[in-house]
């Protein structure tokens, strides 16, 4: 991981790149030009076909009749084309509503995650109270309970919370402070803060700079592909999450989109189900392929840092 | 891992550790108090961590510590609980359902492992050979990722219909091959859930794989070619051997997200049919959360523990067995 938050060109590391498993001489010789070149067009109608081509055929029968994507599912708009089937399920089955309550629970989500995730790891990499190492060490115990099986005890605690005489079923802050319980924000948070250069924060302490303004004006702009990457992650993790909040959000007024779509799908028609589900994916393909350079790295990070 | 441990040891260790960066350095002159603690930037590294402390303590620690009660506990929420030792544990391993439900996780975790894992490693290694246009090939293959499960699930289950002209059925018709059931057969619904599940999560993986295939020293492959090893020698002898981490990596982490699977079995099947596809999340979700069983949250919270107790010993095995091989 690189501490500067210089952006990365693509060409270089393509061409580095390419002069490893297959050297740059051997792409001169036609055998491997014309069987690397085939191999990798066959690669590439394998990805639309199998990788692409349920999410084509999703936005393609969103906006079909129902009737024909019963009886001829692969055929391409035999009867012509049912937008009304969007507009059914923006207003009549209030897909609208549910998606509001989806942005409201991912941005609340990624917030929460932001503040515990930059706040702690700054505490744990750069202030280094003594007991960090005990904290330290109960956060990772963390990585080794996967968070399903929390779900029982978290559910009778958000029901029956201790101290306080009040549910907190059908309140988002049941869904936003659980996630923001992420350990691995915080790993990959301080090991980002590890690597920042000491001699700056040093300088800075120097130059009368106390632990807050630090935080605000040297960390936290220092460290911005880090909280680009987390930032995705946290958004698209509750963009996709459905167990939890069905648990504890049990008015559908609140209820997220991935939460009400197994409901819509009992009394609505195929074709305006399907729009639904297409307009549910609408937000998470266009962030991914806008920000698709903080995914793709932290995916990779991901696996670094499990490494 | 130092010789000495840190906890143990007195002020040595400690004044080795690299000092905090803020606020003026530790003296040890007359006593600690508080308003010394404050003065030395103590008060102010407590306000950072609050926000974790509190979030961890009360949605993490706690509920850890909760549940390990509970699995002791017999609780229903409207009495007090009272302790029932390891009444719990012995009606879930005498649950006619526990042993199906162990055999389903099994046999999803094995097809997942089967169908999975080496389809990542080979798009992977053949993506890292591609010159042009490789962001294009990685977008694709990350795609099915960001669709969110409920819609890959539902969508998919559509995908399914056991009519003749249901999309895959249509598909194998273009072949020759007659309408399948799908999830609505016994045999073919645990196969057809890992299909779906490797459709969605497989992105992830080639990702990771291409983000260490970038990392293998180059120079190797030179010496590989310099010595006369083909393509396939060069994958064999270079590729594989310099991504073993990572491929052990992904391996005990599939199998410990596998073993979680829940979403696949509760929104295709629910575990149906005839418990085909009744897997030990879905179990522990039908025990706290299941109308037909009541809410039985001591059975749930001793299956959980369980769940936690074997992956956890799993891990460890693994870990072990596999670490004279992965840091050769």
């Amino acid at each position: 991981m690189s501490a500067r938050p210089v952006r990365r060109k693509r060409r270089p590391r393509d061409v580095e790149a390419a002069q490893g498993l297959v050297l740059t001489d051997d792409w001169r010789r036609p055998s491997v030009r014309w069987g690397l070149g085939t191999t990798h067009f066959v690669l590439l109608v394998l990805l639309v076909v199998i990788g692409l081509g349920p999410i084509l055929w999703l936005a393609k029968s969103a906006i079909s009749p129902t009737l024909d994507t019963i009886t001829s599912p692969l055929a391409i708009f035999p009867h012509g084309f049912a937008w009304g089937n969007l507009s059914t399920a923006w207003s009549n089955v209030d897909v609208a509503l549910y998606l509001k309550n989806t942005v409201v629970l991912a941005i609340g989500s990624w917030a929460f995650q932001i503040v515990v995730a930059t706040s702690g790891a700054y505490a744990l990499s750069v202030l280094r109270p003594k007991y960090g190492n005990v904290i330290m060490a109960l956060l990772l115990m963390t990585l080794f309970v996967p968070a399903v099986v929390l779900l029982v005890p978290l559910y009778i605690e958000v029901v029956h919370p201790p101290l306080l005489h009040t549910s907190f079923v059908n309140n988002y802050l049941a869904v936003w402070l659980p996630e923001a319980a992420s350990a691995f924000n915080v790993v990959l948070m301080k090991r980002f803060f590890d690597n920042l250069p000491r001699e700056i924060f040093e300088a800075a302490r120097i130059d009368g700079c106390g632990p807050f303004r630090l935080f605000y004006s040297i960390v936290l702009p220092m460290s911005r592909p880090i909280l680009g990457v987390v930032s995705v992650f946290a958004l698209l993790a509750s963009w996709k999450d459905y167990l939890w909040p069905l648990l504890v959000l049990g008015d559908p007024n609140l209820q997220p989109l991935s939460v009400r779509l197994p409901e819509i799908q009992q009394f609505t028609p195929l074709g305006v189900f399907l729009a639904a589900l297409a307009l549910t994916c609408v937000v998470p393909i266009v962030g991914f392929l806008v920000f698709q350079r903080s995914f793709l790295r932290g995916t990779g990070l991901g696996g670094a840092l499990k490494g | 891992m130092s010789a000495v441990d840190p906890m143990t040891t007195e002020r040595p260790q400690r004044e080795a550790a690299p000092r905090s960066a803020v606020g003026p350095p530790r003296v040890h002159v007359g006593r600690r108090t508080p308003a010394t603690w404050v003065q030395q930037g103590g008060l102010s590294k407590l306000i950072f961590l609050l926000p974790l402390l509190f979030v961890f303590g009360a949605f993490s620690w706690y509920p850890i510590v909760r549940l390990v009660m509970m699995a002791l506990q017999h609780t229903n929420l409207v009495q007090p609980a009272t302790w029932v030792g390891l009444k719990n544990f012995s009606e879930v391993i005498h649950d006619p359902l526990f042993l199906i439900a162990l055999r389903n996780t099994a046999e999803f975790a094995g097809l997942a492992l089967i169908f999975g894992y080496p389809i990542p490693l080979i798009m992977a290694v053949l993506m890292s050979t591609v010159r042009k246009r490789r962001g294009l090939y990685a977008v694709l293959a990350y795609l099915p990722v960001v669709i969110p499960p409920v819609v890959a699930v539902l969508l998919w289950k559509t995908f399914y219909d056991a009519a003749s002209n249901g999309v895959f059925n249509t598909v194998l018709g273009w072949v020759g091959i007659g309408p399948q059931q799908w999830i609505q057969s016994q045999s073919q619904a645990m196969p057809s859930l890992v299909l779906e599940s490797t459709w969605a999560n497989a992105g992830s993986t080639v990702i990771i794989y291409l983000a260490a295939l970038v990392g293998v020293n180059h120079e190797l492959y030179e010496a590989a070619s310099v010595d006369g090893a083909g393509l396939w020698k060069k994958v064999w002898h270079v590729t594989l051997p310099q991504l073993r981490t990572v491929l052990l990596i992904t391996m005990i982490l599939q199998l410990i997200g596998t073993a979680q699977v829940f979403i696949e079995p509760y929104l295709f099947t629910q575990g149906g049919p005839a418990n085909a596809t009744l897997t030990v999340m879905l179990l522990i979700y039908n025990y706290a959360f299941g109308n037909s069983l009541g809410a039985s949250y001591g059975e749930a919270a001793a299956l959980s523990l369980m769940l936690v107790g074997f992956l956890a010993v799993f891990s460890l095995v693994y870990l072990r067995a596999t670490r004279a091989w992965s840091s050769q």
